[in-house]
């Protein structure tokens, strides 16, 4: 049995005919073509496949495409702006905070929402809401330094002017 | 391992989603936040022919104060727990609780309702509903019943619920005044690992503020399922409130725990934690019952 869902992916609807067994990841990468949001562990734990539903981080191998309809879903793909990378990409870059880059896409929009939250979160709170990003690199000290440099509001500023 | 295919249904009515689930019997699931049941169905422990997501049912989610009481829907997510202002002034433990809970990942889609319906020997938020006394409520064929929230585990992943019957919310008194709660969890790691042992407990204070006139210690991942450690209850009940009192009600709580071996921990292991865990947690909840005057 075949279902007609509509998803909203970074700004863009697509109306898709899926069976409802079909996880939102598997849907995103085979469907969509959206291949930057990784399946890493499908079990929930390593983070890889996090996106945003309406600005807020979920690991999308644990959402049934079809729960996932009349939300705002942002993937790695949506963050940059004609061609801008959006700032925290950015910082990435400039900090190194990235190695196999495996883990980047779900690291990036997990710590784009903490920087949301809080624009000025401690080391502690950074690392406390990365729980859920698993770097099999074990690059966290960069990883860690790049969202640093968002900080203090630096993200918010960066922004503005993109 | 990949999720068999099975039929999907949006019920609008919560009787709709009764009728459909007792209808399908065993051949159905209840689909909330989804973080538990997807993973039984990747792991192909479950396999439904018929999925219902409940989350179109109106009135299942959200937190709110009616006549003394919190009423908590069974949809609220586990991150509205840990950020709500009330649940944090009123129920720490229970906030606290939520905040230990995966990741912000699992907590924006994990439910309070399918926390509790999982019915893990671990689960987070079971400890803290049961120390603040709440009232679970059901929807059925038979229509709606509600029971202590103690009453409603029957084993390891099981519990009361019958054919058909959807948990809809919990109920829980508002503290009394001078009363004060904690909840602490031992885990290997952090966050992202499941409890050793974990316990919440609350304690309320005579006018004296010294005496002990109510207290509750509930602990987690000890026996098939959340318990009461009911002697170092009765134990606290009109002595002062103490770091010794508290000291032997913990050795009293660890006697009473009925904790096993597993790839977490010893039962040695467990039953010393137990005790260590409960006094610190008593320690931590005192000062806050001493403020709510
Ligand atoms: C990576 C990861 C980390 C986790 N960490 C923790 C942790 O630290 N602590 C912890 O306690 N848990 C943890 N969990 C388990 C899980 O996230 C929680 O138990 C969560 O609260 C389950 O809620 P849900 O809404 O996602 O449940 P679902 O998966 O939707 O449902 C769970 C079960 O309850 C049934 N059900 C749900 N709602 C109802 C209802 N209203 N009426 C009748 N039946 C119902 C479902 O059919 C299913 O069998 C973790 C899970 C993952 C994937």
């Amino acid at each position: 049995m075949k279902l007609l869902i509509s998803l909203k992916v970074n700004g863009q609807t697509h109306d898709l005919a899926i069976a409802p067994h079909h996880t939102l990841l598997g849907v995103l990468r085979e469907e969509v073509g959206l291949t930057g949001t990784k399946r890493g562990c499908d079990d929930g734990d390593c983070g890889t496949c996090t996106v945003l539903i309406d600005g807020n981080p979920i690991t999308s191998c644990m959402l049934l495409a079809v729960d996932a309809q009349e939300k705002e879903i942002t993937t790695i793909e949506g963050l940059a702006v004609n061609g801008q990378l959006h700032p925290v990409q950015q910082a990435f870059i400039d900090h190194g905070g990235l190695q196999c880059g495996f883990c980047t896409p779900g690291v990036i929009l997990t710590a784009k929402y903490l920087l949301e939250q809080d624009p000025a979160p401690t080391d502690e709170q950074i690392r406390l809401g990365l729980a859920g990003n698993l770097c099999r690199c074990t690059g966290y000290v960069l990883i860690l330094e790049a969202i640093s440099a968002s900080r203090d509001g630096k993200m918010q500023k960066a922004e503005a002017t993109r | 391992m990949t999720i068999y295919p099975f039929e999907y249904f949006e019920p609008k009515e919560l009787e709709e989603a009764s009728s459909a689930f007792f209808e399908h019997g065993s051949e159905a699931a209840i689909l909330a936040g989804g973080t538990d049941l997807l993973n039984m169905l990747k792991a192909n422990i479950l396999k439904p022919k018929v999925v219902i997501n409940i989350k179109g049912v109106p009135g299942l989610s959200g937190i709110e104060e009616i006549d003394g009481e919190l009423q908590l829907g069974t949809l609220t997510s586990i991150h509205d727990l840990e950020t709500s202002k009330i649940i944090q002034e009123n129920f720490p433990a229970l906030s606290e609780a939520a905040s230990f809970l995966g990741s912000i990942q699992i907590r924006f889609l994990a439910t309070v309702g399918g926390n509790i319906c999982r019915a893990a020997p671990s689960a987070e938020t079971a400890p803290p509903l049961m120390a603040y006394d709440a009232q679970v409520y059901m929807y059925g064929p038979n229509g709606e019943r509600s029971l202590p929230l103690k009453e409603f585990f029957s084993g390891p992943g099981q519990t009361v619920l019958a054919e058909g019957e959807i948990l809809t919310k919990f109920k829980l008194p508002i503290p009394a005044l001078r009363s004060g709660s904690a909840y602490l969890r031992h885990s290997i790691r952090q966050l992202m690992d499941l409890a050793i042992v974990n316990v919440a407990v609350s304690l309320t204070l005579d006018e004296d503020s010294e005496t002990i006139k109510e207290a509750r210690i509930v602990l987690g991942a000890v026996a098939p399922t959340p318990m009461h450690a009911s002697a170092a209850e009765k134990e606290l009940i009109g002595k002062p409130a103490t770091l010794e009192i508290f000291e032997k009600a913990a050795q009293t709580a660890a006697q009473e725990s009925k904790p096993i071996s597993d790839v977490r921990s010893t039962q040695d292991y467990r039953r010393a934690m137990v005790q260590l865990f409960t006094r610190r947690a008593l320690e931590k909840a005192l000062p806050r019952a001493a403020q709510k005057n």
